[in-house]
């Protein structure tokens, strides 16, 4: 196994990859500018390297990453899709890179425009009235949009609904985020479907009369299947007093053919690093608008773009506004690169992204079904779940045949998630995929389930091919050091 | 072959915990089936603290374990006075993955209503349980 030096270890003192200019202009004591309490008292340890050194650095780390780029990542909820290049040409005009978040409205009037077309899009999607950009993330619209309910609930002197109500198989950020936004969690059961069960939806609203802040529902959920009761959950909640928020992170399912306002939703995020091709992962930055119907819209974040005789402007929020949640109109050139999505594909294109996204995820599912165990053996969605319960019990899990796809150059799939199914495999394939690739991913996929049953030791041990091998994922967990040290650590114990 | 390892002197709850009693006292902990589910412990979140001074219900969520793959929540089986806590938990939690029935017991309680033990499994019920869910 070769090793990657870290930055800090390369290099030797005094070497460097830029040389400054001479100043030309008096230099400044450091102590004269900076409070001395806030200087180092030693010279931060850096590297001291030359370019090439960072270039190969940098080159080879990005070598050993594995992104949608080089091969199938069918890494199920996350949507992987292709994240196509004219994305890219359109975010580096200089007149989008180059701008400053605080130059003058005159200044930015394409911006503006992008942004006030980008929020109509997403609006006409979603089914919803007026959309903020300024969410970075999912997590961040779950809490944006959560913080939007509380204070409509309060502008109605219902400030005592606490209760949010969340199904069994949710995102885990749904409970995170209503947590954080200061609600308590009731879980809803699961039907034999896989939908909720709208007798425990019943019975919980009944407990709970009078408290119901709101619902937080995926559709299709995370076992990709759709929930045909949603007009009817929603008319429940609707009259128990609550409001529907709609967790868009599958949205890749049903762009064009509904929306979460026709089925009776609130609020809504986007992913747009999901759904609308944006680099996903890294860390970001991503994207996570949040869309509101009519009633709501006194609640969002301001300013929002705005459409004058003179063009576009920013217009500020109202006083029920519940203030900013990011700084200027968010990750702009994400937004870019998700404007440019929607353009180029158009209506049309948008409805066949999502049918092509269902149709091979069909496609992928019934051809294994044989292979591995399907928990809920209807048509799914843009993603589904398989079971590896037939294949642990000769010994080889969810996490081995994972570990075993990356000899093969394929990106696992998420597992044991959601967590209402036993060994989960939760396989997402995208729209993006040719039939030859999904053909490939199938045959090994077969290869793996013929492995587990006649040699499960050789997935015990996989992965064989890769860079690095099984790596102890207990101990990283257990005694996780996380520090590089400069100097080697006596005592670790 | 999943473990299903169900020792008969204990009681258990659908929610795959364990009691043993002894006397007016009741032993806590996860059965050989839930380890195996959840995979390697690497932390567990229990009342370290609450020793004596807490009363707990039958169904009161207790505490949190988190394994490799996945955080479930723990529920007392059955009402009682908390009474010890295992503190050796908090720097092996891989004992309940290496011996749930002994050195990975969680919690020791008073019972309080000791007729809440009908509402438990015995093992052979428990065993039969896991039979019929598919597991």
């Amino acid at each position: 196994m070769s090793t990657e030096q870290l930055i800090f270890e390369r290099g030797a003192p005094g070497r460097r990859a830029a040389t400054l200019p001479t100043l030309d202009i008096p230099e400044q004591p450091l102590d004269s500018l900076i409070p001395a309490a806030y200087l180092r008292a030693e010279p931060a340890p850096l590297p001291e390297v030359s370019e090439i050194e960072v270039v190969r650095h940098y080159t080879h780390l990005s070598q050993r990453n594995f992104g949608v780029d080089q091969g199938f990542y069918p890494l199920g909820s996350c949507t992987m899709k292709y994240n196509p290049k004219i994305n890219e040409d359109m975010a580096s005009l200089p007149g989008f890179a180059r701008l400053h978040p605080l130059e003058h409205e005159s200044m930015t009037q394409g911006a503006l425009q992008l942004l006030y077309e980008l929020e109509q899009y997403l609006a006409e999607i979603s089914g919803m009235r007026r959309v903020t950009l300024q969410p970075a993330a999912g997590a961040h619209g779950e809490i944006t949009g959560l913080m939007i309910i509380k204070a409509y609930h309060e502008s109605r002197g219902e400030g005592h609904r606490n209760i949010v109500l969340i199904p069994d198989g949710a995102h885990g950020t749904n409970p995170a985020s209503a947590t954080l936004a200061g609600y308590t969690t009731v879980e809803l059961r699961s039907d034999a479907r896989g939908g909720v069960d709208v007798a425990h939806l019943e019975e919980v609203l009944a407990a709970h009369d009078g408290k119901i802040a709101a619902l937080m529902m995926t559709n299709p959920n995370t076992l990709g299947l759709f929930d045909e009761n949603i007009v009817e959950i929603a008319r429940r909640v609707h009259e128990a007093g609550g409001q529907l928020y709609y967790d868009g992170a599958n949205s890749n399912a049903i762009l064009g053919i509904t929306r979460a306002g026709d089925m009776g939703f609130d609020v809504v995020h986007f992913n747009l690093h999901k759904t609308c091709s944006t680099p996903h992962g890294g860390g970001g930055p991503g994207a996570g608008p949040v869309g509101v119907a009519e009633h709501l819209v006194p609640f969002l974040p301001g300013p929002l773009p705005a459409q004058t005789e003179d063009g576009y402007a920013w217009e500020d929020a109202g006083p029920l506004s519940i203030g900013r949640v990011r700084a200027n109109c968010g990750n702009f050139l994400v937004l870019v690169r998700a404007y440019t999505y929607i353009r180029f594909n158009g209506p049309d294109g948008m409805r066949h992204v999502s049918e092509s996204a269902v149709l091979n995820a069909n496609y992928v599912m019934r051809a294994l079904q044989a292979d591995y165990d399907l928990p809920y053996d209807r048509e799914c969605m843009h993603e589904f779940v398989f079971s590896a319960n037939r294949q642990k019990k000769r010994g080889a899990t969810a996490l081995d045949i994972a570990k075993r796809l990356l000899d093969f150059g394929i990106h696992p799939p998420t597992i044991y998630f959601p967590l209402v199914v036993p060994e989960a495999m939760m396989i997402e394939p995208t729209e993006t995929e040719t039939r030859e690739t999904l053909d490939t991913f199938i045959a090994v996929m077969r290869q793996i389930a013929q492995e587990a049953a006649e040699r499960p030791e050789l997935l015990l041990e996989a992965p064989h091919d890769t860079v690095v091998g099984r790596l102890d994922q207990t101990l990283a967990a257990r005694k996780p050091d996380l520090r590089w040290h400069t100097q080697p650590v006596q005592t670790l114990a | 072959m999943a473990n299903t390892d169900v020792p008969d002197d204990l009681k258990y709850a659908d929610t795959h915990e364990w009691v043993r009693v002894q006397g007016d006292e009741a032993t806590i902990g996860i059965s050989e089936y839930a380890q195996d589910e959840l995979g390697d412990v690497v932390y567990l979140d229990l009342p370290w603290d609450d020793a004596g001074q807490r009363e707990l219900r039958i169904g009161d969520h207790f505490g949190d374990i988190e394994s490799v793959k996945a955080t479930s929540e723990l529920f007392i089986p059955i009402s009682g006075t908390l009474l010890r806590v295992n503190d050796a938990l908090k720097a092996a939690p891989e004992q309940v993955n290496s011996d749930p029935y002994g050195a990975g017991w969680m919690l020791v309680v008073k019972l309080s209503d000791p007729a809440e033990l009908a509402k438990l499994m015995d093992a052979a019920a428990y065993a039969k349980f896991l039979e019929s869910e598919g597991h």
